[in-house]
């Protein structure tokens, strides 16, 4: 579904990406995992065409979209739900629901679509008409989950969903996110939290200074001696 | 006493005409501020523009006022969004005072490139309305001011159902709050901020033909000074948000009348410009903005 092939991207003169390849299958869940500062999140703002890489390609759904802009990668059935949320906190739930399906035409499909969000997120249906900025932070959370599925990913790019979140509410995120996958969205997921990650991934890759430094699937990545040292806490 | 009364009602009429002028011409500035973070210190031109626009469909095209209010906001409304895709849009990533630099170049240019076109001499907008004279008691309105009242009020009912309740101002309120996080929602920014200075240059087009039709004289240079002023009334309302577009602008032009009713019309623009200064000093933020929250 998505092959990501040998990019280089820079910040300015910095080299943040060095040559990352890796690959998502339809349906899976893949998990990127590393320390802050690794390049994960410009690994998936890569993808999601908010950042254009030097070189290498990136090709989702048989076709190359490197450097294709954000806002026409979306209608393709790719979607990111953004670190740190993002809601448009000057908007209500309602309108930011909207804006997730901004790409869709077919008024019946977002409807129905509306409804299943608030079927998955009730308290979402609770505060509805309240602005985004009023929730709170697990809230804020569901509302970017659901508002990235208003627009009927193919493919659901997630930076840090358990950023900041307490652990109770870290768990029903990840409850979540193994609902909207099984339901037939595939998932690639970044996470510091490497743990929860791995519990729920088919695949992983790790990595490091902007590149990966080892792939495999997510059993035998939180089984291997060098991972447990660096990322789980021995 | 009632002399006084009178004439406090009646400067309240004054200033609340002229006031909707600026808050139509501020409402741009905030929108486009809102949007990409810059204020357009061209924007009193586009206001100039649409006054002339208003002026040569009413004597060249001798269309009545409705059609050509509508010539002057749609002509407008394409140059500012050529204006953007020209001159700011190669400035994006650019640093923001280089941008700023450009507007007031693109100030410059349509100053003067009408100058070239129509000559420095002011010229005399027609009357397209019978100046009646309606007496309510002591109080006088004219039938200019009404119709700058009500076009005002029309315009902005417009602005605020478009902005609030089209698909078209969702966007563009997403993207003035989170452009990339807009992105990320399939939202094609370019074209959000195409329409944000279509709509903002049709507003400051349409306060240039009713300053027209008030005034009776329009010059290549007659956006300066309202185009300061709206932008006073901008951040005295709070910059980037737009019902505080609105009341900064009307609050503006009743203290100018009020100033030039009770003290002296040479204290009017004293009266704008330490209104700007009173409001950066003591709340920068404007009347309706909170303190800003820095993103992290």
């Amino acid at each position: 579904m998505l092959q990501v092939k040998d990019i280089n991207v820079y910040y300015g003169a910095i080299h943040a990406i060095k040559g990352i390849s890796l690959e998502v299958s339809d349906g899976e869940i893949v998990a990127l995992i590393g320390s802050n500062g690794a390049g994960k999140s410009t690994t998936l703002r890569t993808i999601s065409g908010l950042m254009k890489p030097k070189s290498g390609s990136i090709i989702y759904d048989d076709k190359d979209i490197t450097g294709k802009p954000a806002h026409k990668i979306v209608s393709m059935g790719l979607c990111q739900v953004p670190e740190g949320r993002r809601v448009f906190a000057n908007m209500t739930v309602l309108e930011n629901l909207e804006m997730g399906a901004y790409t869709r035409k077919d008024k019946d499909g977002i409807a129905r679509d509306m409804k299943k969000v608030f079927e998955s997120f009730p308290r979402l249906l609770e505060r509805k008409e309240q602005l985004a900025g009023t929730l709170s932070g697990g809230e804020q959370q569901m509302l970017a989950m659901g508002r990235a599925l208003m627009s009927k990913p193919k493919l659901l790019l997630m930076d840090e969903p358990s950023m900041g979140l307490a652990p109770l509410l870290v768990k029903e995120i990840f409850n979540i996110i193994k609902e909207i996958n099984a339901s037939g969205t595939t998932i690639l997921l970044v996470e510091q939290n490497a743990n929860m990650a791995l519990s729920i991934a088919d695949k992983a890759y790790v990595l490091e200074t902007g590149r990966i430094t080892l792939s495999g699937t997510a059993k035998e990545l939180a089984s291997s001696e060098a991972v447990r040292k660096a990322y789980l806490g021995g | 006493m009632d002399t006084f009364f009178g004439q406090l009602c009646q400067q309240l009429i004054n200033g609340i005409s002229l006031g909707s002028i600026y808050a139509l011409i501020a409402l741009g500035y905030t929108m486009i501020y809102g949007i990409i973070k810059l204020i357009n210190f061209a924007h009193g031109d586009i206001y100039m523009l649409g006054a002339y626009l208003g002026f040569f469909a009413t004597t060249a095209l001798g269309l009545s006022f409705f059609p050509a209010i509508i010539f002057a906001m749609v002509g407008a409304a394409l140059a500012g969004i050529i204006i953007e895709r020209v001159a700011y849009r190669p400035m994006r990533n650019a640093p923001r005072i280089a941008i700023l630099i450009t507007a007031i170049g693109v100030s410059f240019f349509l100053e003067y490139t009408m100058i070239l076109f129509v000559s420095p001499q002011p010229r005399t907008f027609p009357s397209i309305f019978a100046a009646t004279v309606y007496n309510m008691g002591p109080l006088v309105m004219n039938s200019q001011q009404l119709v700058i009242l009500i076009s005002a009020i029309i315009l902005m009912t417009v602005l605020t159902y478009i902005v609030n309740k089209t698909k078209a101002g969702k966007a563009m309120r997403a993207v003035s709050f989170d452009a990339d996080a807009a992105r990320l929602m399939g939202i094609d920014i370019d074209r959000v901020i195409s329409t944000t200075f279509a709509l903002g240059s049709a507003l400051a087009a349409a306060g240039g033909v009713l300053v027209g039709v008030y005034y009776n004289s329009i010059d290549p240079l007659m956006g300066m000074m309202p185009g300061l002023k709206a932008f006073v009334a901008a951040v005295l309302g709070g910059i980037g948000i737009i019902p505080g577009a609105m009341i900064g602008g009307i609050i503006l032009g009743v203290v100018e009348a009020l100033v030039s009713g009770f003290i002296s019309s040479t204290f009017r623009d004293a009266a704008a410009f330490a209104i700007l200064i009173l409001i950066l000093l003591y709340k920068p933020t404007g009347l309706l903005g909170k303190n800003v929250r820095e993103k992290v």
